[in-house]
C-alpha cells in the first residue's frame, strides 16, 4: 500500500509527459512557460502568507489554545473522549505542521492502535488546514471578501471531529 | 472579512499573552512566524514551478480537457456557472485528482491556477464568485484515497496495521466534505433569493 502511494507521483508525471510528447507538444518549452507563471504566483502569494502565518504563530505562542482546551475539557469528558484530543481539534483548521506534530505526539503517548490514537489519526487526515487554504487561495487571486467560506470550512472541521469520534467508537 | 479575522487573531493573542505573562514568547513568535512564512514560500516556489510547468504540458496536449470530460457530470452539478468552460473545468479536475491521490504539493499550485482562471472572468474582483467559494471550501476538506503520510506516522509509532483506519478516514472525510458542500449550496440558494 505504501509503495502504491510512492508510485503515484512518478506514474502521473510519466503519463503527462508521454502523452504530451506523442501529441507533438513542445514539452520543455511548455514546462518553462508554466514554471514562469509559478514564480510570479508564488511571489504574489508571499505577503499574504507572511501575514497569516505570523498571526497563527502568535496565537500558538500566547497560550490561547491551551486556555480554550481547559475550558472545553469537561465537554470532552462528557462525550467520552480524552481531553488530550482537544488541542488537535483546535489546531487542525489553523496549522498543518502544528497539528501533525501534535498528532504524532498523541500517537507516541497513547499508542497508534489505542482509541485515542485512532481518533487522532482519523481526525488529522480527514480535513485540510482550513484557514491556510482559504487565505492562500483567496490571497493568490486578490479577493478581499471571503463570503461564506469560513463558516463552511469550519462546519466541515466540526463534522470531521464528530465523525472521527463516532466512526472509531463504532468500527474500532 | 479577512480584516476582522486577522485583527481578531492578533488582538486575542496579544490579550491572552498579557494575561498569561507570555509576552516574551509572543514577540519571538512574531519574528519566527514571518521567517517561517518566507521559508515556506521558498519551498513552495520549487513545487509551484514544477507543477505549473507540468500542468502546462497537460493542458497543451489536451489531457486536462479529457479529464474534465470524464468528471463533467460531477463538476457541472457542483459548478453550473462554469459548465461551458473547458479550461477552468480542466484545472479544477487536475487539482481534485491531485488531492485525491494525496499529492498535496501538486494540488495547491493546480488549485491556484484554477482560482486565477475563475478570477479572470469574475466581474467583481474583490468578491469571489459562488464557484470560487465552493472550490476553496472543497479544498479545505480533503478526500484522500490513501493517506500515506498518516500511515507512515502510524507505522513509525509501532502500529500493527497502519492502514486499518482507512474506512474511518474515508467516512469521516466524506462527512466533512458533504457538510461543507451542503452549507455552500444552501448559502448559494439563499443569496439567490435575497
Amino acid at each position: 500500500m505504501e509503495q502504491l502511494g510512492a508510485a503515484a507521483l512518478p506514474v502521473i508525471l510519466g503519463v503527462i509527459l508521454v502523452f504530451g510528447f506523442f501529441k507533438d507538444v513542445d514539452v520543455f518549452d511548455s514546462f518553462v512557460q508554466g514554471a514562469k507563471e509559478g514564480v510570479s504566483a508564488t511571489l504574489h502569494l508571499m505577503p499574504t502568507l507572511i501575514g497569516l502565518i505570523l498571526a497563527v504563530s502568535m496565537i500558538r505562542a500566547s497560550g490561547l489554545l491551551e486556555m480554550l482546551c481547559h475550558l472545553a475539557g469537561p465537554l470532552a469528558r462528557a462525550a467520552g473522549v480524552d481531553p488530550e484530543l482537544l488541542p488537535l481539534a483546535l489546531l487542525r483548521p489553523v496549522s498543518g505542521s502544528g497539528s501533525s506534530a501534535y498528532a504524532l505526539d498523541l500517537l507516541r503517548q497513547f499508542g497508534p492502535d489505542s482509541e485515542t490514537g485512532k481518533i487522532a489519526s482519523v481526525l488529522s487526515s480527514s480535513t485540510e488546514t482550513t484557514f491556510y487554504a482559504i487565505t492562500v487561495y483567496f490571497g493568490a487571486c486578490g479577493c478581499k471578501k471571503l463570503s461564506y467560506s469560513v463558516p463552511a470550512g469550519l462546519l466541515g472541521d466540526a463534522a470531521a471531529l464528530a465523525f472521527s469520534i463516532l466512526s472509531v467508537k463504532v468500527f474500532g | 472579512m479577512i480584516n476582522y479575522i486577522w485583527f481578531g487573531m492578533i488582538l486575542a493573542s496579544a490579550l491572552c499573552a498579557l494575561c498569561t505573562g507570555r509576552l516574551g514568547e509572543l514577540s519571538t513568535a512574531v519574528m519566527d512566524g514571518a521567517q517561517g512564512a518566507v521559508e515556506l514560500s521558498i519551498s513552495l516556489l520549487g513545487s509551484m514551478c514544477a507543477w505549473l510547468g507540468v500542468l502546462k504540458i497537460a493542458e497543451k496536449s489536451g489531457l486536462t480537457a479529457l479529464l474534465a470530460e470524464g468528471f463533467s457530470p460531477l463538476i457541472n452539478w457542483l459548478f453550473p456557472e462554469y459548465r461551458d468552460d473547458q479550461q477552468i473545468k480542466g484545472k479544477m479536475c487536475m487539482n481534485i485528482s491531485a488531492n485525491f491521490l494525496g499529492l498535496g504539493n501538486a494540488a495547491t499550485p493546480l488549485g491556484l491556477a484554477a482560482m486565477e482562471a475563475m478570477q479572470a472572468q469574475n466581474p467583481h474582483k474583490e468578491t469571489p464568485t459562488r464557484g470560487m467559494v465552493l472550490f476553496v471550501v472543497i479544498n479545505t476538506a480533503s478526500l484522500q484515497l490513501l493517506p500515506v503520510n498518516m500511515a507512515a506516522m502510524r507505522s513509525a509509532c509501532g502500529s500493527a496495521q497502519p492502514f486499518n483506519i482507512l474506512p474511518e478516514i474515508w467516512l469521516t472525510s466524506l462527512a466533512a466534505l458533504g457538510a461543507a458542500v451542503a452549507f455552500c449550496k444552501l448559502a448559494e440558494s439563499r443569496s439567490r433569493l435575497g
